[in-house]
């Protein structure tokens, strides 16, 4: 019995701020749940599923903002697994939703990474009282560093070049110059990517996300729910999701979590890669996106740096990505899935204005948590209009 | 200014663990093979994660290895490698099958290409414990 076209993404709300040194996470989540219900024409009390991560939820972090919210769930999801959580927390719900045990479930995340000034891609390493992180910690391998080793990998084995991945770091910042919310709208070029200083080789400062503040929230219900409300419903057609490397690296650092995740999104909704017509592609590093496209079949093993040439990926291209300019230019709270969600359902629903994907009818969504070249994980949906 | 050596930590340890931090004390890379399938794993475990067996011998590998991949690292906020910068972070391949993380000393970081063949090099800590660290071969 497939999930596929039962459940529907009913609201969607990103939190318009960047920089939020007065609020606390539980507030931003909050005003997010708002946002959402609003969104949606639901009230608090509709709510009876709590799906929730951030970067310092731990035990009881879910119930803690069930007590915030004021709200008696009789479904929680503290599920994390990095920043693809979210991507995650859709089929938790639509699968939960599906066999009853709930009805309308409240996705949510809030980070105020930037303000608290967290160095999240370049402060790793050192010791600690962990034996299992021993192999690691001695090296200081920054968040960047490990996304840098797949790059040089990819540049080894393909002759990937720099000028491609810097394609990609312009083009999202083409697609910010469109978003009035983006954090960074000044339009660049290949030629200031390069130019900027080196993080961790072959991955220049613009090769990397931003750090903002942030958060976001979806409602979640079943389509026949969805059908009565506020919104056009936007349908969970296919999920996935998977976990990569074994054993440090292993076997091969180019074949990622969207390999096995894409796949199986693909075959529940029974659906080719021609049908897609945008995607949300997790983009913590120009690597990060250009590896799931190879992963997720758009193109060959070795072809990613081709098919992001030429403004292929930008809006008009033959396959837009992260129209809202992704997280490295619009918005990177930390964990990042919950935008590529929320950027496919205002796609579908359409209206963006110079930003829209004319006529897009069905999504891909890929996120990825954790560190793309040593222990990661992946999670992939595929969203249609109704 | 030339870039200050990395002080490493004596590792924290366990007792899957201990053989390995211990071998790299003497000067010697110790890993896992499995009694029962013959994997040879890295890192180590109670278990082998191949077949689920217990039995697990510890076995001197040769310390030859080619870089899988590198990084040169600018820039990390850390106190323990803020000073350090540019270090060079890769993977490794032992010639016995496993991938290790690894940093490369003992040549210029530009000189360093994925293939380059590379040896195991060894710096001590306290508790007679040592870090694994790789130079040219």
């Amino acid at each position: 019995m497939s999930l596929s076209g039962k459940v529907a993404i009913a609201g969607a709300y990103e939190h318009p701020t960047r920089w939020a040194p007065d609020k606390s996470e539980s507030l931003i989540m909050a005003e997010c749940a708002r946002g959402a219900l609003k969104d949606a024409g639901l009230e608090l009390s509709d709510v009876d599923g709590l799906f929730a991560a951030s970067m310092s939820m731990g035990i009881m972090g879910v119930p803690n903002l069930a007590e915030y919210l004021n709200i008696k769930p009789r479904y929680l999801d503290g599920t994390n697994i990095g920043g693809s959580s979210f991507v995650a927390h859709v089929s938790h719900a639509a699968a939960a939703i599906h066999a009853g045990l709930c009805e309308v479930a409240l996705v949510l995340y809030g980070s105020t990474a930037a303000s608290n000034a967290m160095a999240i891609g370049t402060g790793l390493g050192g010791g600690g009282a962990d034996p299992e992180a021993a192999f690691i910690a001695p090296y200081g391998m920054t968040t960047v560093g490990s996304y840098a080793m797949v790059a040089q990998r990819h540049a080894h084995l393909y002759g990937t070049r720099p000028e491609q991945l810097a394609e990609i770091a312009v083009t999202m910042r083409q697609h910010a110059s469109l978003n009035p919310e983006a954090k960074m709208q000044k339009p660049i070029t290949v030629d200031d990517v390069l130019a900027s200083r080196v993080i961790s080789t072959p991955l220049h400062l613009l090769d990397c996300c931003i750090i903002s503040d942030g958060g976001g929230a979806l409602i979640v219900t079943s389509l026949e729910r969805a059908r009565d409300l506020a919104k056009a419903p936007v349908v969970l057609q296919g999920c996935g999701e998977a976990v990569c490397h074994q054993e440090i690296g292993a076997p091969d650092l180019l074949t990622i979590a969207a390999e096995q995740s894409g796949k199986q999104a693909f075959a529940m909704a029974g659906m080719g890669h021609d049908a897609v017509d945008l995607c949300t592609i997790y983009d913590s590093f120009t690597i990060t996106l250009l590896v799931t496209l190879e992963n997720l079949g758009f193109c060959k093993p070795g072809e990613g740096g081709a098919f992001v040439e030429g403004g292929r990926i930008g809006l008009g291209g033959a396959l837009p990505v992260n129209p809202d300019g992704g997280g490295l230019s619009s918005n990177h709270p930390g964990m990042r899935g919950i935008f590529l969600v929320i950027e496919a359902v205002r796609q579908l629903r359409g209206g963006l204005g110079p930003r829209q994907v004319e006529g897009a009818e069905v999504a891909l969504v890929h996120g990825t948590g954790g560190t793309l070249g040593s222990l990661h994980s992946g999670a992939t949906l595929l969203l249609s209009r109704d | 200014m030339r870039p200050k050596e990395i002080e490493y930590r004596t590792p924290a340890t366990n007792w899957q663990t201990l053989a390995f931090w211990e071998g790299c004390g003497r000067g010697e890379l110790v890993l896992q093979r499995c009694q029962d399938c013959d994997v040879v794993q890295h890192k180590p475990r109670g278990l082998c994660v191949s077949c689920l067996s217990s039995s697990l011998d510890h076995f001197v590998a040769s310390g030859r290895a080619t870089v899988y991949t590198f990084t040169i690292t600018h820039q990390n906020g850390m106190p323990a490698f803020r000073d350090a910068c540019p270090y060079v972070l890769a993977y490794v391949d032992l010639e016995e099958g496993p991938r290790l993380m690894t940093h490369i000393v003992g040549c210029a970081p530009e000189d360093i290409s994925i293939g380059m063949p590379v040896r195991a090099d060894f710096v001590m800590t306290d508790k007679d414990l040592g870090i694994p660290r790789f130079v040219p071969a």
